[in-house]
């Protein structure tokens, strides 16, 4: 194994960790509030399909972005409206949206394009292209000319799209907004005590909101970023079980932004080592694809069972928040 | 009460219609790339909507969207009297073999398996044949030496694309290397073409210059890549010179269309049994229109071509992975 191979498998890692990072901070402030999110997925589909689907009418990939945020932030509302203003259960409103969003692109994408359920291929121009940093080398067979220095800057630095550098910035930002804002404390207080946030006068149910809509934005970059910069349009399911790996990695990262950095990166290394190395031989033995493609799920498992130690959520997490009278 | 009476009334009122407007017509069910992934299944609809248009007829169709799905999808059209049903997929073989001896009277067509049963008529491609043939123009084609297998589901079938890919590139440059890359073991291998992507890179950093992907949808994946990355790419069963011209050297070609268009026109009587569709009777072949005119030179067509005679007369034998489960040539 080379260098270049290395600094690959890095680099494919970012480009796979970034709809997982996002979605994990999405979850990350809605839970931090006290609103368990296990729609991460369904947000994160729909928010594929609307961004796919506008980015190719209009030709606009701006334009998709939006769309994205706002159907995904559409349905963080109906969560929110559901599990906040009618103290439904979340983890019910959740499932609710998984479902909603899966069949409801496919149906939407047939009446629309009549391609199966899918939007057609988008155009390069509609689509979040690579930023290419100064002096760097985009091909792949110009870059293995180069140092190793260079190499690691063409590769590994450059070339990703835009989203993946905004996915990287929220992470000191979210970890700033919360631990070091007013805004942050609070919202972090809702969702371990309520009771005593609403004491202080501050309004508890305005402040779940506020994190519901953060989190649907967050959610709405995900997905576009899998229809418009990773693929060229929507395919049915296409977001594949990735916001429930997401909502592992925020248990693992125990609710905290540069851990969710970490736990992502982590998972999306396997998923890349997966795709790069098909059978490892070691030794006499070799280690078969299957369990190479089975390796992030398996990491899921054990890491859950106990390896990260005790995490322990929002206190308040879950639980609808009713003023005592 | 009476609404709902009214409703339910019209309901079945609704389905009786839709049944016996449609019966006795042909059929064909999808598989799970779904119909309009650009390859395996939009060949099979194609040839279908041809039938359509020239006869004026009309077929019935589902395209399945779970394993589960596959015998119910047969028994219902069976049930409502479509015959001949035809059905795009190896993945359909068990489920026949248990559906076709329920419904002796209706003709049921498989491409790409063989059921054995009086009333099944077995369609396979030699696919080894004309992935040869691609393989010969990408070792051609290629600078550096190295070119790249993309398959889609780790099944005989796939192997077989890949083989014959790779005993075409090693005919023309004994030193060649060939990378070979499976996308996954379960039908979601078909529609991955985030996964595709990948493995496309992978291939490109070990030195690949041209990749052929065998995958249905996740394809798709793999022509985007090769067409960023700059390289050439060879697609599969539909002709896709046209999603990247200039970067597609060609398409392998499967003629399902053919197949289902032949059986349609056939109706119930289409002939029963094993019928394979080879370079002579043009089921597989490789693609040159205007898109990849520039890229294909004389030279290499002339090549091909006298392969392809060869194979047709006997001359050559391209050896096919299913007989055996090997192949000759060494992939990475």
């Amino acid at each position: 194994m080379d260098f270049l191979t290395i600094v690959q498998i890095l680099d494919s890692t970012v480009r796979l960790a970034t709809p997982l990072l996002l979605a994990c901070l999405a979850g990350l402030w809605s839970e931090r509030a006290g609103i368990f999110d296990i729609g991460l997925e369904g947000k994160m589909l729909a928010a594929a399909f609307f961004s796919a689907a506008i980015a190719f009418t209009t030709g606009s990939v701006w334009l998709g972005l939006f769309a994205g945020i706002v159907a995904s932030v559409f349905l963080s509302g109906l969560h929110g409206v559901a599990s906040i203003t009618f103290r439904g259960n979340q983890l019910i409103s959740g499932v609710a949206i998984n479902f909603l969003a899966a069949g409801l692109t496919v149906v939407i994408a047939q009446t629309w394009f009549q391609q199966g359920g899918r939007t057609p291929q988008l155009a390069t121009e509609s689509r979040f292209g690579n930023i290419v940093l100064p002096g760097a080398e985009t091909r792949i067979r110009d870059i293995a000319q180069q140092g190793p220095l260079g190499q690691v800057y063409s590769e590994l630095i450059s070339g990703h799209s835009i989203l993946v550098y905004v996915a990287l910035l929220m992470v000191p930002l979210t970890w700033f907004l919360l631990y070091r804002t007013r805004f942050g404390l609070r919202l972090r207080a809702v969702g371990e005590n309520p009771a005593a946030v609403d004491t202080a006068g501050v309004s508890v149910v305005g402040l779940r909101y506020a994190a519901v809509v953060i989190c649907g934005v967050l959610c709405g970059l995900a997905g576009a970023y899998l229809a418009t910069a990773l693929n060229a349009g929507f395919v049915k399911d296409m977001s594949a079980g990735r916001g429930f790996i997401a909502l592992a990695a925020l248990i693992f990262a125990k609710w905290r932004p540069w851990y969710a950095l970490s736990a992502c990166l982590l998972f999306g290394l396997f998923d890349a080592i997966g795709n790069r190395y098909q059978n490892i031989q070691l030794g006499e033995f070799i280690v078969p694809v299957q369990f190479m493609q089975a390796l992030p799920y398996i990491l899921v498992v054990i890491v859950l069972a106990g390896l990260v130690g005790k995490a322990i959520p929002p206190r308040a997490g879950g639980e609808p928040y009713v003023k005592e009278r | 009460m009476s609404m709902m009476k009214t409703l339910m009334g019209a309901a079945a009122a609704l389905a009786l219609t839709a049944t016996g407007a449609l019966a006795d017509g042909p059929a064909v069910i999808f598989d799970l790339g779904g119909k309009f992934d650009r390859s395996f299944n939009e060949s099979a609809f194609n040839g279908a909507q041809r039938w359509a248009e020239e006869t004026g007829g009309t077929f019935r169709e589902i395209e399945l969207q779970s394993d589960a799905q596959r015998e119910q999808a047969m028994r219902r059209l069976a049930e409502a009297g479509a015959n001949p049903i035809v059905m795009a997929g190896f993945l359909q073989e068990t489920p026949l073999s248990v559906v076709a001896p329920d419904y002796p009277d209706t003709t049921f067509v498989i491409i790409d398996a063989v059921v054995d049963a009086p009333n099944v008529r077995s369609v396979i491609f030699a696919e080894h044949e004309g992935s040869y043939l691609v393989g010969m123009l990408a070792a051609m084609a290629s600078e550096t030496g190295t070119v790249g297998f993309v398959g889609g589901m780790d099944v005989p079938l796939i192997s077989a694309f890949g083989c014959g890919y790779a005993q075409g590139v090693v005919a023309v440059n004994p030193e060649a290397t060939v990378i070979a890359n499976m996308t996954g073991t379960t039908p979601a291998a078909w529609n991955d073409p985030v996964r595709g992507g990948e493995l496309t890179r992978g291939q490109i950093a070990r030195g690949a210059d041209v990749v052929y992907a065998a995958a249905g949808g996740t394809g798709l994946g793999v022509l985007q890549v090769a067409a960023d990355e700059g390289i050439l790419s060879i697609g599969v069963d539909s002709n896709q010179n046209y999603l990247h011209p200039g970067s597609v050297l060609t398409s392998m070609l499967k003629r399902v269309d053919v197949a289902v268009y032949d059986a349609f026109l056939a109706g119930p009587d289409v002939e029963t049994g094993v019928h394979v569709f080879g370079l002579e009777e043009e089921g597989v072949g490789y693609a040159l229109d205007e898109f990849n005119a520039e890229l294909i030179t004389a030279e290499m067509q002339e090549a091909v071509d006298a392969a392809r005679a060869a194979i047709i007369a006997g001359e050559l034998m391209v050896h096919d992975y299913r007989t055996d489960g090997t192949c000759p040539v060494q992939m990475q």
